[in-house]
């Protein structure tokens, strides 16, 4: 399974990872690619916090494409029921409109930004399958209403789940965690059944998918 | 920024599917909900175009309105923004088109 992690810069979609690889490597083979414009700084942060990171600069770019990633792929060599998780560059316009093939895009908003993000950059919100109000420990000092965002993101995405989270104190994680491993589960009974050699059908189905 | 790399990719798609021969036109088909402003695609195409066969081609952009259909009460109706609700209060839509970037035709030159 292959998510993409869309977010304006410093909403901790790197801080998220790190405590996510510190939680879960026992539980989720995590793979990460890590988009930035450039320096390889995030990418030592994941290798640090135990899972196989390769950092993709973008130099100009504001978004990582598909291209990019397949070759960031094919250094990374992620095993095949591992969980790979692209960290895309922190940009809540251009990202949105990239497919790169993942199965679902997970846009992460802190309590410092406004709540109304989700109504100023919809294009996102609207693509995203799950949205992680994070950094939730600073609620009491800053004027952000959760329910106010959660609203504004189903305003403009009524199929959208939202998840309150602190990565650095680890609140609510466990939502999160639960998450991703129902995600990973529904996304390898696909793959079982693409990868089915008895049911011709669904293989061609696949291919074309 | 990013319809520099979507102009890019729209020029190598056609001029793979062109073989070698020279372009004249293409016509694309934006959604006006798509995201992607055709007068920045505009802007971008000549400067991308050089040095391909699409060098000089002439582009034809066609914009698309919005349209929804309420899931609930059944109006269609024109969306000027991804999020305008249904009349009847209902954001329960079922979007009907406006989102989309199509390479719609190209015309070659005759092959000699």
């Amino acid at each position: 399974m292959a998510l993409n992690l869309v977010s304006s810069p410093g909403a901790g979609k790197t801080t998220l990872l790190e405590r996510t690889i510190k939680d879960m490597k026992d539980a989720l083979p995590l793979f990460v690619l890590e988009g930035d414009q450039a320096t390889a700084n995030d990418g030592l942060r994941i290798r640090a916090a135990g899972a196989p990171a390769v950092q993709v600069n973008t130099g100009t770019g504001c978004h990582l494409e598909a291209d990019m990633v397949a070759r960031g792929l094919d250094q990374l060599s992620p095993t095949p029921d591992s969980v790979v998780m692209i960290e895309n560059v922190g940009n809540l316009v251009c990202p949105a409109m990239f497919d790169l093939g993942e199965h679902a895009k997970v846009a992460i908003l802190s309590v410092t930004e406004g709540d109304d993000k989700p109504l100023k950059y919809p294009h996102m919100f609207r693509a995203a399958d799950l949205v992680l109000i994070n950094k939730i420990d600073l609620l009491p000092h800053v004027d952000f209403d959760v329910a106010a965002a959660v609203r504004h993101a189903l305003d403009v995405n009524p199929r959208v789940n939202a998840l309150t989270v602190s990565a650095r104190t680890g609140e609510g994680l466990g939502d999160w965690y639960a998450w991703l491993k129902t995600r990973r589960l529904a996304a390898g009974s696909r793959a079982g059944a693409r990868n089915d050699p008895g049911s011709g059908d669904a293989i061609a189905e696949g291919g074309r998918s | 920024m990013h319809e520099l790399g979507i102009t890019q990719n729209i020029v190598a798609i056609v001029s793979e599917a062109a073989n070698g021969r020279k372009v004249r036109r293409v016509t694309l088909e934006i959604g006006e909900l798509s995201g992607v402003m055709a007068d920045a695609v505009a802007f971008c195409f000549d400067v991308v175009a050089q040095g391909t066969v699409l060098e000089g081609a002439e582009l034809d952009i066609r914009s698309i309105r919005g349209r929804a259909r309420c899931s609930d009460c059944g109006a269609e109706f024109d969306m000027t923004a991804l999020y305008t609700p249904c009349a009847c209060g209902s954001r329960h839509l079922e979007r009907l088109q406006g989102e989309e970037l199509n390479i719609k035709t190209m015309e070659l030159e005759e092959a000699a």
